[in-house]
């Protein structure tokens, strides 16, 4: 398969998860949620002072339908890590034109 | 496993932050001998990923559910150092934009997720393809169980620094014995979900896989072998 062709089918089966297939995922308490609940100091948790964001706890500020709010929260945090760590690792790779020798793993 | 604001208290929160700190440092060195210009979207897009599956939450059972970590996926498909950048960057999309984790939480979530996660799935991963053929069909099933131990020990993890700076008086044997049942089953869907996205990438592009990298280069070797004799 070529590169391009790899990168842009994995880059919209994440969307598609973050995007559509969230609104479908299961809505209890996670594990630890769950046991700090169960052994009584879920209480303690502090509402997260982004909370108020536009898309704090994955829904979208002003759209009150979970499936598009939660959807396009998702696709929002997907495309702004997607971003992030492309301009992350893009900075810190190794140029072809670099001394530094291609190490190999094994 | 998000941690919210609130759980640990501020001394210890201050410690996690440091050990994020020193990690995410190393961390930001080891990367640049894994990335290059062909690894490098690769990478960006394991991270992409992994916000996506963590929002794809699995009912485990009792009214609970249980989330992708990704560190030993990351870390299998793009190194283990850029994964844990790659964690880093999904923990803080998560704590900024969309409220999941707390802020000065945000230390103990990138030295459970992004640290403990990745190393732990990796040396497993390792030592998996160490006793297993070396053959590129090895590689999702010990990405596999990189994974499942990666969900426990994140939350053996949470007990330790639970029982250094919880909030809350919990018996130390009831947190590690909840969090460890509960973590286990866990770590089952996490083993699902990393060995079928490591098979899937194996199938079709093994050279973008990192962790592949040996058992590639051993196989390609065989097959010159045949082709010569």
């Amino acid at each position: 398969m070529r590169s391009r062709t790899f990168f842009l089918t994995f880059l919209v089966v994440a969307l598609l998860l973050a995007g559509v297939g969230s609104f479908y995922a299961s809505g209890h308490a996670d594990g630890l949620e769950h046991v700090a609940g169960q052994l009584g100091f879920l209480d303690r948790a502090e509402r997260s002072p982004t909370a108020d964001g536009p898309f704090g706890g994955y829904s979208t500020k002003g759209i009150e339908d979970a499936r598009v709010g939660g959807g396009l929260a998702g696709v929002a945090g997907s495309l702004l890590v997607l971003a992030l760590a492309l301009g992350l690792f893009r900075a810190l790779r190794r140029r072809d034109d670099s001394d530094e020798p291609a190490e190999s793993q094994g | 496993m998000h941690v919210p604001d609130g759980f640990i208290d501020a001394t210890t929160s201050l410690a996690t932050g440091a050990v994020a700190v020193a990690g995410v440092t190393l961390a930001l060195r080891g990367a640049r001998r894994e990335l290059d210009d062909r690894t490098a979207p690769m990478a960006g897009l394991v991270a992409t990923f992994v916000f996506a599956g963590q929002m794809m939450n699995f009912p485990v059972g009792a009214g609970t559910s249980g989330h992708l970590l990704g560190g030993a996926l990351a870390a299998v498909l793009a190194g283990p150092w850029t994964a844990v950048l790659a964690i880093t960057v999904v923990l803080l999309v998560q704590a900024l934009l969309m409220a999941d984790g707390g802020i000065t939480a945000l230390g103990t979530n990138v030295t459970l997720m992004a640290l403990v996660a990745v190393v732990v799935g990796w040396l497993v991963f390792r030592g998996m393809l160490a006793v297993l053929p070396r053959r590129t069909s090895s590689v999702a099933p010990a990405a596999a169980i990189g994974a499942f131990v990666s969900v426990p020990a994140a939350a053996l993890a949470f007990t330790g620094i639970y029982a250094v700076g919880g909030t809350a008086p919990v018996p130390l044997y009831t947190v590690v014995t909840a969090m460890l049942s509960w973590h286990l089953v866990i770590g089952l869907g996490e083993a699902a979900i990393t060995g079928l996205v490591v098979a899937s990438v194996v199938a079709v592009r093994p050279d973008l896989v990192y962790g592949a990298s040996g058992a590639l280069a051993a196989q390609q070797l065989e097959i010159r072998q045949r082709a010569t004799t």
